[in-house]
């Protein structure tokens, strides 16, 4: 009897251990941020695009007002893509666009807007992407949609139609 | 002769003491190894030089500066992107199966080889 413990516990520890590791190749590797829906606005005071001011949060976020924070590039593709829906949805008033300039050149920036438009009320300058973490973003273009100084919603990568109705909905 | 040798030890010894550089710098790199840079998954932040990875080495230096231990660092990344950023896990009920299967499989063969031997004498 006693022979007999000591190999089925090691069949047992063997199968569960090929189990484990079976199901971990199934995994995507691809690992995401649990977007920290709920979450408070991060306290920060950061440099004004195309001007020396510094801007804090408290200033740039009121309460009982839908926010949209955009965190963009020029040098960012993907940008490029979702720029006409930030323009459409600049054009409703229940929201602000707010756009974080993301480890940019000035010029650049600027005749990015000029080519494309600017869909935003105010932009904040983020030459090292340290408030970008902050945000707990990683990369860009993120966006975040505000209410009441909390994250509500949370977009990675760029928006898409589905995402535009869906911001859509949530600030009617 | 036995000098000489002795001499030799001590020299080589102490001839590892100028590796030792700026005491921020290494707290620095420490923290940035034991950082995952999250989106070249594979490598950790000090090794990568992705934009998010630099942007994460300039804000370890400057939470350094600001006087922040290395733990209070970690607990500022983790509350951004969760534990995953950190490599070393910290010990709780998700990681319990992690942390004590080796533990236990090192328990396990010490006792089969201890029976073993005792099976022989």
């Amino acid at each position: 009897m006693k022979n007999k413990i000591l190999p089925i516990a090691f069949s047992l520890i063997f199968i569960i251990i090929f189990i484990l590791f079976y199901k971990g190749l199934q995994d995507t590797s691809i690992y995401t941020p649990k977007s920290k829906i709920k979450d408070k606005v991060p306290v920060f005071s950061v440099n004004q695009f195309n001007s020396d001011k510094t801007i804090s949060s408290s200033e740039l976020f009121k309460s009982d007002k839908f926010y949209l924070l955009n965190i963009w590039s020029s040098w960012c593709v993907p940008c490029r893509k979702e720029h006409p829906l930030l323009m459409e949805l600049s054009l409703r008033e229940n929201i602000e666009l707010i756009g974080l300039n993301y480890k940019d050149k000035n010029k650049n920036a600027n005749s990015f807007l000029n080519e494309l438009g600017n869909p935003y009320k105010e932009i904040i300058f983020d030459k090292e992407g340290i408030y970008a973490i902050e945000w707990g973003a990683y990369g860009v273009p993120e966006t975040f949609i505000i209410y009441n100084n909390m994250i509500i919603e949370k977009y990675i990568g760029p928006l898409n139609e589905q995402s535009l109705d869906e911001i859509k909905n949530l600030i009617k | 002769m036995k000098t000489v040798k002795i001499f030799f030890i001590i020299f080589f010894i102490f001839s590892f003491n100028h590796l030792k550089a700026n005491d921020d710098e290494n707290l620095k790199s420490k923290i940035t190894k034991n950082l995952r840079c999250l989106i070249c998954q594979g490598q950790s932040v000090y090794d990568s030089d992705s934009e998010f990875a630099n942007s994460l080495k300039t804000l370890v230096d400057m939470k350094i500066e600001e006087g922040l231990s290395e733990n209070q660092i970690y607990d500022f990344f983790k509350d951004k992107y969760g534990e995953w950023i950190l490599y070393d896990p910290i010990f709780h009920k998700n990681t319990y199966f992690l942390w004590l299967l080796p533990l236990l499989m090192f328990f396990l063969g010490g006792a089969i080889i201890f029976k073993k031997l005792i099976k022989k004498n």
